[in-house]
C-alpha cells in the first residue's frame, strides 16, 4: 500500500489486496465454480465500498477510528485454545481452527437417516449446492457494515452448515468452534430448518486475532423452532463483527441470544425478518464490557406480514472506561397489521466513566398494531443494595447478586438449563477477570 | 360532552379561518434569491450596525457550506427552491404601540385572528407579527412598569445592545444547522425580551406570527431573557393563509434562564400546509432555573423542530411537551434535545403525536449526560397514535449517558384508538367521527391541559376540525 494518506472517501482494501484475494483463491482448493463467481463478486463490492463516515446514521456514536482493515497475512501462532462450552450435551459437534475445519464429530447415524446433515460449508457448498446457494447471504447487509459483509463473503473458505429436514426435532444442541489463530477469521454459520423442525444451534468464537468478521443465515422455515446462541469471545485485542441474519416464515419460533465479551471493538448487527403471519423472533443479547471494550450493537426487526410478533431484550453491563451503543430499529410495513413488537435496551453502568449510547427506533407504517420500546440507563438500585446490605452482605457481594439478576432475566428465557448455567459459568469468568 | 357544548366550541371558530389573505403594499422588498446584496439590502433598510451586517454576511457563507441534512432528515428538504424566496419583505412601518395607530387594513387582518379579544381577555402585552417587522405591538403599562423590555429584534439590538448583544447567537451559534445559519442572515422581526431579576410576569406575554405573501419566508428571531428569579411565560401562535407554492419558515428562539428564572415558550404552529417549517429553538438554563417548551405542531407541510435544553446550572430542570399532528401530506419531524451539563440537573419529555391519513409523525430525540456529572435524571415517554391504515410514525431517540450515577428513562408506544372506546362511545350514541374525535383528544388530554385554557380549547377544535373525514 502506498504510504500516501488516502482521501476522506476513497474505497480502502487495508490489507486484503486484489493479490492477496488470488492467492485466497488459489488456495480454495475443489471450490465449486457458483461460489467462485460469489467471492469474486463480493471482493469487488469490498474493494467500491467506502470505508463508515462520520456522517452515517448507521454508525452514530461509534469510534470509527478504532475500524481498520489491517491484518497481515502472518505465521499461524503455534497454540489455539478451542472455545468449548462445559458440561452441555450436543447432537454434534464442529470445530475450525484459523478457518479451517479441524474436527466434526458424532451426528448420530438415525439423525443421518432422517436426513439431517451437519457439515462444513466448503463440503456443503460442493454437495447441497441449491440450498446453499439459496441461503448463503440471502437477506441484504443494510444496517452499516456492508462493506465488512462483503469482505467476510470474499475471504470465507469455511464455516459450519446445518440442516433439518422436515418434521424432525433435535433436543440436543449443534455446537460449532471457530477458533482464531492469530489471522484474520471469517466464521460463517448456515442453518436451514425446514417445515416443522426444531433444532438449537451454538456459536462458539474465541482466539487470537486482528479482525473477524463473522456471519450467519438463519432460515426457519413454516412451523419450525429455531434458537441460535452466539458467545463472541475473541482475545482482546480483536476488532470483531458479527452480522446475524434471520429469515422467519410462517408460525415460526426464532429466538436467538447473543453473549458479547470479548474483542477491542466489536460490532453486533442483527436483522431479522419476520415474512409471514404467526413468525415470531426473539432478539436477546447480553453484553458485559470491561476496560475500554467498545460494543456496538444495530438492530431491525422487520414486520412484513401480519399477526407477527417480535420482542427484542439487550442487556449491557459497563464497567471501567467500557462504551456500549445499542441502535434499534423496528419496522412495521404498511400491510403488517397486527403486528405486536417490543423492543427494549437495559444499560447497568457500574463505572463513572462508561458510556451506554441507546437509540432505539420505530418506524410504523400500519396503524392496528401493538409496538413499544424502551430503553434505560442506570446504576445499581441504591434500595436493592441497601436491602442486602442490612441483611449483612458485604458490598461487593451484594453488587454481585444484583448484576447477575440483571442477566437473569434474559438467561431464563433458554428453555435448555445446560445451556443456561454454561452461559452463566462464561459471563461470571468475565467478572473474575 | 353534550352535543350543544361541543358545537358551541366547533361554532367558535371560523373553519376557513386560514385561508383569508388580503393585498398589502409591501415598502420594502428584497425580492427573490439570495446573495449577499440580499443580506446588505436588508441591513441597510434596518439601519443596522456594522458589526450585525458582518453577522448577517458570515452566517449567509455558512449557509451556503453547510450541506442539507438529508442523511438523516427526510429528503423532502430538497423540494425547497431557495432561489424563489422573497428573503425580507416589510410595510414599513415603526412598531406601534397603540391599536389606534395600526392600518385599518391590516387590522382587519388581525381582527380574523382574534387578537383584540385576547388582548382584551388575557393579554398583558401583544407583538403582533405582520410578515417581516412587528406592525403592531402593545406593551401594557403594568410590564413595562416592571421594566421588562419587550421589543422585536431590530429595536432590541439597536436600542438595548448592552443587554441583548450578550446572549444573541451565544445559546444557537450561526454554524448551529443549515437553518439557523440563513435564519442569522436574514432575519427580521419576532421577539426581544429581557425580563429584570425577581420580576415575575404575571400575564403571558403574546406574539402572532403570519406569512402573507406569496413564496414569501419568515424568519424571526426571538431572544427571551430571564434574569436571576424572574418568571415569564411567552406565547407563540401561528395561522396562515394557503399558498399555491411552497413557503419557508425558519425561525431561532433563544432563551436564557439566569439563576433561579424560570421561562415558558408556549407555542401553537397551524401553518399552511404548503409551508416548510424549519426552526431552531434552544434555552439555556443556570443554577436551579427552570426552562419549558410546550410545543404544538398541526400545520405545515414539513416541520422539523426540536426545542432544546442545555441544563448548565447546577439543579436546573427543562422541560419538553410535545403534541404533534400530521394530516395527508404533512411531516411532523419534532422531539427535544436535553443536555446535561452539570449535577442534579433532571428532564422531562412527553412528546404525543397523532397520524392521520397518510400524515406522518417522526419523534426525534437527543439527551446527553456527559462524564462526571452526578443526580442528573431524565425521563423521556413517546406516544404515537395511528388513526388511519396508512399513517406512519417514526421514532429515533438518541441517548448518551456517561457514569453510574445518573438515571435515564425512555418510553415509547404506538397504538390505534381503542375499538372498544369506540363502540363504548356508539353505543351511547355518538357517530364514529365523534367517538374518535373524543378518543383523540383524550389521547393528547393530560398534555392539552398545560397550554394556557384559550390555546386548549383552540387545540381541541383544531383537532376536531382535523378529524373530521377521517374515518368512515
Amino acid at each position: 500500500m502506498s504510504t500516501a494518506a488516502p482521501s476522506v472517501d476513497a474505497p480502502s482494501v487495508g490489507d486484503f489486496t486484489a493479490e492477496r484475494f488470488q492467492r485466497h483463491l488459489a488456495e480454495l482448493k475443489g471450490a465449486p465454480d457458483w461460489w467462485v463467481t460469489r467471492k469474486r463478486a463480493a471482493y469487488e463490492k469490498f474493494a467500491s465500498l467506502p470505508m463508515p463516515r462520520r456522517t452515517d446514521e448507521s454508525w452514530r456514536f461509534s469510534t470509527l477510528t478504532g475500524l481498520s482493515l489491517a491484518a497481515p497475512e502472518s505465521a499461524p501462532a503455534a497454540s489455539v485454545e478451542l472455545p468449548t462450552l462445559h458440561d452441555v450435551a450436543t447432537t454434534a459437534r464442529l470445530s475450525f481452527i484459523g478457518n479451517r475445519l479441524h474436527q466434526s464429530s458424532g451426528l448420530p447415524a438415525e439423525l443421518v437417516a432422517k436426513g439431517v446433515i451437519v457439515t462444513s460449508f466448503s463440503d456443503a457448498a460442493r454437495h447441497e449446492r441449491d440450498l446453499v446457494e439459496a441461503h448463503f447471504m440471502a437477506q441484504a447487509q443494510r444496517l452499516g457494515s456492508e462493506k465488512f459483509a462483503a469482505l467476510h463473503a470474499a475471504f470465507l473458505s469455511d464455516g459450519a452448515f446445518v440442516f433439518v429436514p422436515k418434521g424432525v426435532e433435535l433436543t440436543d444442541p449443534i455446537v460449532v468452534g471457530h477458533a482464531a489463530n492469530g489471522q484474520a477469521a471469517f466464521p460463517h454459520t448456515l442453518v436451514v430448518l425446514e417445515e416443522n423442525a426444531s433444532a438449537t444451534v451454538i456459536d462458539l468464537f474465541g482466539g487470537e486475532t486482528p479482525l473477524a468478521i463473522g456471519a450467519n443465515d438463519l432460515y426457519a422455515g413454516h412451523g419450525s423452532r429455531l434458537t441460535y446462541i452466539g458467545v463472541q469471545n475473541w482475545a482482546p485485542s480483536a476488532l470483531s463483527f458479527q452480522l446475524n441474519s434471520t429469515l422467519a416464515r410462517r408460525d415460526t419460533r426464532v429466538q436467538s441470544l447473543n453473549l458479547h465479551l470479548g474483542g477491542r471493538q466489536s460490532r453486533h448487527e442483527s436483522l431479522s425478518q419476520l415474512q409471514a403471519p404467526g413468525a415470531f423472533s426473539e432478539m436477546l443479547a447480553l453484553t458485559v464490557a470491561r476496560e475500554k471494550q467498545e460494543f456496538d450493537q444495530r438492530t431491525l426487526q422487520v414486520h412484513q406480514a401480519p399477526n407477527t410478533k417480535s420482542d427484542l431484550l439487550y442487556k449491557n453491563a459497563l464497567l471501567d472506561s467500557a462504551k456500549t451503543i445499542f441502535s434499534g430499529l423496528i419496522i412495521v410495513d404498511p400491510d403488517a397489521q397486527k403486528t405486536d413488537a417490543y423492543q427494549s435496551n437495559r444499560n447497568l453502568v457500574l463505572s463513572e466513566n462508561a458510556e451506554a449510547n441507546s437509540l432505539p427506533g420505530l418506524e410504523i407504517q400500519a396503524n392496528d398494531v401493538r409496538c413499544t420500546h424502551g430503553a434505560t440507563t442506570s446504576r445499581l438500585d441504591p434500595e436493592q443494595m441497601f436491602y442486602l446490605r442490612a441483611r449483612g452482605i458485604p458490598p461487593a457481594a451484594a453488587q454481585q447478586i444484583l448484576v447477575f439478576g440483571f442477566f437473569e432475566e434474559v438467561l431464563n428465557r433458554l428453555a435448555h438449563e445446560g445451556i443456561h448455567a454454561a452461559l452463566r459459568g462464561l459471563i461470571e469468568a468475565k467478572f473474575r477477570e | 360532552m353534550s352535543t350543544t357544548e361541543s358545537e358551541t366550541l366547533v361554532s367558535g371558530i371560523d373553519q376557513t379561518g386560514g385561508d383569508f389573505k388580503y393585498d398589502v403594499k409591501y415598502d420594502f422588498d428584497a425580492g427573490t434569491g439570495l446573495t449577499d446584496r440580499t443580506v446588505d439590502y436588508i441591513s441597510s433598510v434596518k439601519k443596522e450596525n456594522a458589526w450585525l451586517r458582518e453577522f448577517r454576511q458570515n452566517a449567509l457563507k455558512t449557509f451556503f457550506a453547510k450541506p442539507l441534512p438529508t442523511h438523516w432528515a427526510t429528503r423532502d428538504l430538497e423540494n425547497i427552491n431557495f432561489d424563489k424566496i422573497r428573503y425580507y419583505l416589510s410595510s414599513g412601518q415603526k412598531p406601534k404601540r397603540t391599536w389606534d395607530e395600526v392600518p385599518e387594513d391590516i387590522k382587519r387582518t388581525f381582527e380574523r385572528l382574534g387578537i383584540p379579544e385576547q388582548e382584551r381577555k388575557f393579554l398583558a402585552g401583544v407583538e403582533a407579527q405582520f410578515d417581516s417587522e412587528a406592525a403592531y405591538s402593545n406593551i401594557k403599562d403594568t410590564v413595562a412598569k416592571q421594566g421588562v423590555i419587550f421589543v422585536n429584534s431590530t429595536e432590541g439590538l439597536r436600542e438595548h445592545p448592552e443587554i441583548f448583544r450578550k446572549f444573541f447567537g451565544k445559546i444557537i451559534p450561526t454554524g448551529d444547522n443549515k437553518f439557523s445559519a440563513l435564519n442569522s442572515a436574514v432575519f427580521s422581526g419576532g421577539s426581544f425580551i429581557y425580563v429584570p431579576p425577581g420580576v415575575k410576569v404575571s400575564h403571558p406575554l403574546q406574539a402572532y406570527f403570519r406569512i402573507n405573501a406569496e413564496n414569501f419566508g419568515q424568519f424571526e428571531r426571538t431572544l427571551i431573557i430571564a434574569d436571576e428569579g424572574a418568571e415569564i411565560t411567552y406565547m407563540e401562535g401561528c395561522t396562515a393563509p394557503k399558498f399555491s407554492t411552497s413557503t419557508l419558515h425558519s425561525a431561532v428562539v433563544e432563551l436564557v434562564a439566569l439563576k433561579g428564572a424560570k421561562i415558558q415558550y408556549i407555542t401553537v404552529q397551524n401553518w399552511a400546509p404548503n409551508v416548510f417549517n424549519l426552526v431552531t429553538k434552544r434555552g439555556v438554563a443556570h443554577e436551579e432555573a427552570e426552562i419549558k417548551w410546550i410545543d404544538c405542531n398541526i400545520g405545515s407541510r414539513l416541520t422539523m423542530k426540536y426545542p432544546g435544553v442545555v441544563l448548565k446550572g447546577r439543579k436546573a430542570r427543562g422541560e419538553v411537551i410535545s403534541i404533534a399532528l400530521a394530516n395527508d401530506g404533512q411531516h411532523q419531524d419534532t422531539g427535544a434535545k436535553m443536555i446535561h451539563a452539570a449535577d442534579e440537573t433532571t428532564s422531562n419529555i412527553v412528546a404525543k403525536s397523532i397520524s392521520v391519513g397518510q400524515g406522518r409523525s417522526t419523534y426525534r430525540g437527543v439527551v446527553h449526560i456527559p462524564k462526571h456529572l452526578r443526580g442528573c435524571k431524565n425521563n423521556t415517554e413517546c406516544d404515537a397514535l395511528l388513526i388511519n391504515s396508512n399513517s406512519r410514525t417514526d421514532t429515533y431517540p438518541a441517548i448518551t449517558v456517561r457514569g453510574d450515577a445518573n438515571f435515564v428513562q425512555h418510553e415509547a408506544s404506538v397504538s390505534k384508538v381503542s375499538e372498544e372506546q369506540i363502540f363504548y362511545m356508539r353505543q351511547r350514541g355518538l357517530t364514529e367521527g365523534q367517538a374518535m374525535s373524543l378518543s383523540v383528544n383524550g389521547f393528547i388530554n393530560d398534555l392539552a391541559r398545560q397550554f394556557p385554557m384559550e390555546y386548549s380549547v383552540e387545540l381541541k377544535r383544531l383537532i376536531d376540525l382535523e378529524m373530521e373525514g377521517s374515518v368512515g
